[in-house]
């Protein structure tokens, strides 16, 4: 069974708050906060590339698990924003991490990206041992390109995560996972290779409010669990407002899902990592108790992540806290 | 659509929106303030249940839903 080992994050240090923000663009600072519940965001700095973004946040993770680089059998890197058309940054991000020679696949499917790697890191792992999945986005400049559309500009921010997947080893076992894609709404939402990413937030927000609840009851269906015996909900953070309806819809409160979106806005692909790595921070203590051994006894121990994004592309990933 | 339906359909948007005034029923429910993005998803919501219809993923267009007229014309392409 494919286990995450370990989380990790990296944010730039330079922070963009709603005041600033909305005087830049024209608007009320408090209208962010209500549309979003975004207070500030992180702005990557002249230098801070995908790869370099992505790096720090694979560093952070490998320390954490107390894994060294060399032990890194395949690379996974998800970004919405990297800056060529090809090659993609996962093979930079490879060489960054001193990994010649190991393969190194990208994932541009922006929002729901980092959860079709993980997915797929825990299908791949026993081929090629201990998967990195990173996820590395600059959705700052974009958003707030011209033609300015305030309703896009106030989301995002910029930041990476990343996990470490393995075959064995302690962490959080991965029970299953289901991904979908639907082209037809290529156009509702996307980013071309110049100009801002354009969105339209009415369909955005009805689908995603109808196939995130949807995925994630399928993927407790298929496990016989109940939404309400999932201890913690880790989202792609893309609107407080989203969560909410996600939760809603599923009948659990929603105290039990992780957010940090008042802080680093929508990160795309890189928010569900950079979310993960803080709940996993914070659940610690709880990581030292007595061993979960059955699913019957998992109640309250399970996690489920899921994510919505561009193409679209949805999914949900479940998996059970095990020491 | 029927008086029945669109006297139900009023009384969804009003407790949605709050807002104590009645919609003519071929203005757009964004334009004017009673509904937003996030709102629409609690007021299809509420037509699914009021009616007891499930709508399609694919058939959730925003434009369906942007008028009491739009929406009783869907009601009518489903039979209620």
């Amino acid at each position: 069974m494919a286990t995450i080992l370990s989380f990790g994050r990296y944010l730039p240090d330079r922070v963009l708050d709603n005041a600033d923000l909305a005087q830049k663009l024209g608007c009320d600072a408090a209208w962010i906060f209500e549309s979003s519940g975004i207070e500030q965001r992180c702005i990557a700095g002249e230098g801070e590339t995908i790869a370099v973004l992505a790096e720090c946040a694979s560093r952070h993770c490998l320390e954490r698990a107390r894994v060294d680089a060399a032990q890194i059998g395949l690379v996974i890197l998800s970004s919405g924003t990297a800056e060529r058309r090809f090659p993609g940054p996962a093979a930079e991000l490879a060489h960054r991490l001193g990994l010649a020679g190991v393969p190194a696949l990208d994932i541009p499917v922006a929002s729901a990206g980092s959860l079709f790697g993980m997915a797929l890191a825990a299908q791949l792992a026993p081929a090629y041992g201990t998967v990195l999945v990173a996820a590395a986005e600059k959705m700052s400049g974009p958003a707030s390109s011209e033609p300015l559309d305030r309703n896009v500009a106030i989301l995002f921010g910029d930041g990476a995560g990343a996990c470490l997947i393995g075959n064995a080893g302690e962490g959080l076992a991965i029970v299953d996972a289901v991904l979908h894609s639907d082209g037809a709404y290529t156009e509702n939402l996307r980013l071309e290779h110049t100009g801002p990413v354009r969105m339209d937030g009415r369909t955005v927000i009805l689908q995603a409010a109808r196939r995130i609840p949807a995925a994630i009851g399928e993927v407790l269906a298929r496990q016989s669990v109940d939404a309400s015996a999932v201890g913690a909900f880790l989202l792609h953070q893309a609107n407080r407002n989203l969560t909410e309806r996600v939760a809603k819809a599923l009948g659990v409160p929603a105290s039990r899902f992780f957010s940090n979106i008042q802080r680093y806005g929508n990160t795309s692909s890189a928010s569900l990592l950079i979310a993960a790595s803080e709940w996993w921070e914070q659940t610690a203590p709880a990581r030292s108790a007595a061993p979960i051994t059955t699913a019957a006894s998992a109640a309250g121990d399970l996690v489920c992540f899921a994510a919505f994004g561009a193409g679209f592309h949805w999914g949900a990933l479940l998996a059970r806290k095990m020491t | 659509m029927n008086e029945d339906t669109q006297e139900k359909l009023v009384a969804i948007v009003r407790g949605i929106s709050g807002k104590g005034t009645t919609p003519d029923p071929d203005e757009s429910l964004f334009d004017a303030g009673y509904i937003d993005s996030f709102a629409l998803v609690d007021m299809v919501a509420e037509i699914e249940r009021e009616f007891g219809i499930k709508i399609p993923d694919a058939e959730l267009n925003p434009r369906r839903f942007n008028s009491l007229t739009r929406i009783g014309e869907y009601l009518d392409s489903r039979g209620v």
